[in-house]
């Protein structure tokens, strides 16, 4: 007979720990549900916090592109700064050749472009007028600040400013207004009453950040055409774009050396070229959403550790209540792991249940958000597009985890310090 | 060589000396025992009797390695056990202890089936070994119908057979029982001292604690107990 009795050779360990696992289950189904519908709304929120803030950046992050990616936007100004017995308070403006002359001088560059900018200009196409701005620009302009153009058209090339030639691309808002329905390409506007062919209408692109108007409402014409017809030569702003973005300094400090050299100023002067470095901009942008995803993410971890808290608690009255069960099982010879190792067990199976049911709940929530019209709203197109992302389902995963395995060790813990031949004795 | 023959060899299935144990409430130290002596032979029936608060109930804690002394020493089956850990003495109560409580201590949610098997769960024994060892127990105790049964769906008496047959699960060394009949009727309470007294004559050791001076008479050895000193020790 104790023979029959040996244990098998494998020694009972996580097998046991599953099997009274399941044994204890079968009771306290309501306790059970209730508990697993607190982790779930708290997986819910924290899930969808987090992937509104991941649907956050990714607009931020579009709009943000939508201007140009890693280019400087330099204003010409004035100088405060005597310099080689000039004094202070000149005027600097760079022409449109200075352009070759940066080109020529600063290494490294991918791209150099001046930008001539006409606030009211009148836009005529049939019996039709709209006032805009208009741009003289070059070539490389259009793809340093994203101009994408619309199937059936294109941006300026470098033969239509050698040749001076009169197209004109335009903004879509722009083109909407003026063409309506219609397809604007091939057709021919008058642009303070010259003639000119429209090439190309740049596609709908979210855009955050502008400095001269939003580019949906802008015409874009070659730079020595603009000279041509309106008689500036005076630049109003330069866009570049260094070849690598970690050289934006180096590059904007040798445009300030070129220039200074032409026109005479001190290159450390920073008051003569106003710049915006959306390099520079473009890391304070990223440690802004990096801040508020975090944020986020507390408020939801926090929400979910009620949750957990909430667990924990059943987990508590659970040994509270099996105190005499735990007992007995001891005097019949249980091992401290087999007590907290069912019941770490339950926390954890509670926890995770919730958390998967929250987020199947969020994927279905973020599913009927997305298939919401945006109707155009901003506040749609930046707020309606939350994401689930691969770091969301692992954070979310790992703070169920440790959430589940404290919500039970610490009631396993005290189930574990239960004296036996104290809960035996009495009725 | 099997556990229980080794220990027949040694002589003893209990051997204490000297056990002391004193509960430390902060304030005041009780001193439940003040230097137990005791061997208990294989084969005996012991019941251990005196008036409550005399120390029986320490006694039993420590015989059944749910407890363990302050001082003194005491071997099971002829294994030191007096500084074991909780563990080793979770197995020690697993493998050589079959405790018999007053109130049953059976768990109500589950089947007397499943109660049977619990101590076999606890000693790695194999599912088919199990099965086949509870239904053989529950047969032993005249349960064989009532397998399925919860604990709330018995008799007083039934239950206590059900308690008795798991006490019985892991073929321990010793039956333990603390007041085995305190709860019972006096024709529910016959039929486990009928059965205490079968598992006796099968060659199994019994020790008893009780009030009961019938059950008492039933065992062939008394040990009584008055403030944590054994007084008399007689045997029949």
């Amino acid at each position: 007979m104790t023979d029959m009795l040996t244990p098998k050779k494998r020694r009972p360990g996580l097998g046991m720990v599953f099997q009274l696992f399941w044994r204890a289950s079968r009771v306290q189904r309501k306790r059970a549900i209730l508990t697993v519908a607190s982790i779930a709304w708290g997986t819910l929120s924290l899930v969808l916090l987090m992937a509104f803030g991941e649907g956050l950046g990714i607009a931020l992050g579009e709009g943000w592109v939508g201007m140009g990616v890693n280019i400087a936007v330099i204003w010409p100004g004035e100088t405060t700064k005597p310099w080689n017995g000039l004094p202070a308070g000149r005027a600097i403006r760079p022409r449109i050749d200075d352009m070759r002359l940066l080109r020529e001088r600063v290494p490294d560059l991918m791209g150099v472009s001046g930008e001539i900018q006409r606030w009211r200009t009148n836009f005529t196409y049939g019996e039709k007028t709209v006032n805009g701005p208009i741009k003289g620009v070059s070539t490389v302009w259009g793809l340093m600040r994203n101009q994408i153009p619309l199937a059936g058209g294109r941006f300026l090339n470098p033969l239509d400013d050698a040749q001076r030639r009169r197209v004109v691309f335009l903004g879509y808002a722009l083109a909407e207004e003026l063409f309506g329905e219609e397809e604007g390409v091939g057709e021919t506007i008058l642009i303070d009453n010259v003639p000119y062919t429209v090439i190309g209408v740049m596609i709908d692109k979210m855009q955050m950040g502008a400095y001269s108007g939003m580019d949906e409402d802008h015409a874009v014409i070659p730079i020595r055409t603009c000279y041509a017809q309106f008689g500036e030569d005076k630049v109003s702003t330069i866009i570049i774009k260094p070849l690598e973005p970690e050289n934006m300094k180096q590059t904007l400090a040798e445009v300030a050396k070129v220039l200074g050299a032409k026109y005479g100023f001190d290159p450390t002067d920073e008051r003569v070229l106003g710049t915006w470095d959306t390099v520079e901009s473009g890391r304070i942008r990223d440690n802004f959403m990096f801040g508020i995803k975090l944020f986020l993410g507390i408020i939801g971890a926090l929400t979910l550790t009620v949750g957990g808290i909430g667990v924990a608690n059943i987990m508590y009255a659970v040994v509270k209540e099996r105190t005499r069960e735990i007992g007995v099982k001891m005097a019949l010879g249980a091992k401290a792991n087999w007590i907290t190792g069912p019941l770490v067990l339950e926390g954890l199976t509670y926890t995770l249940l919730g958390g998967v049911f929250g987020l199947l709940m969020a994927m279905v929530v973020i599913v009927l958000i997305a298939l919401a019209p945006t109707d155009g709203s901003a506040a749609m197109r930046y707020l309606g597009k939350p994401t689930l992302s691969v770091p969301i389902a692992l954070s979310t995963a790992g703070i169920l985890g440790i959430i589940g395995m404290l919500a039970g060790y610490f009631p396993a813990r005290r189930a574990a310090s239960i004296d036996p031949a104290e809960t035996l004795r009495y009725e | 060589m099997s556990d229980t023959s080794k220990a027949l060899a040694n002589g003893n299935i209990i051997r204490m000396e000297g056990i002391r144990k004193v509960y430390d409430t902060g304030k005041i130290q009780v001193e439940a025992l003040r230097g137990i002596d005791l061997e208990v032979d294989t084969g005996e029936f012991v019941a251990v009797i005196g008036p409550s608060g005399s120390g029986k109930s320490t006694l039993m804690n420590l015989i059944g390695c749910l407890d363990t002394p302050t001082d003194g020493h005491y071997e099971l089956s002829g294994q030191s056990v007096a500084k074991m850990k909780k563990d080793e003495l979770a197995t020690v109560r697993n493998r050589r202890v079959g405790f018999v409580f007053q109130n049953f201590n059976l768990l109500p949610q589950i089947s007397s089936f499943e109660n049977v098997e619990m101590p076999l769960l606890f000693g790695g024994v194999s599912r088919r070994k199990r099965h086949q060892r509870v239904e053989e127990l529950m047969e032993r105790v005249g349960l064989g119908d009532r397998m399925d049964h919860k604990p709330t769906e018995l008799s007083g008496g039934q239950m206590q057979r059900v308690a008795v047959a798991r006490a019985l699960a892991m073929d321990p060394d010793i039956v333990l029982a603390d007041e085995p009949t305190g709860n019972l009727d006096s024709s529910s309470g016959g039929d486990i001292m009928e059965l205490f007294a079968e598992l006796w004559e099968q060659g199994r050791t019994m020790v008893v604690i009780t009030h009961d001076a019938a059950l008492a008479r039933r065992a062939n050895r008394q040990v009584e107990i008055h403030d944590g000193l054994i007084t008399t020790d007689t045997r029949s």
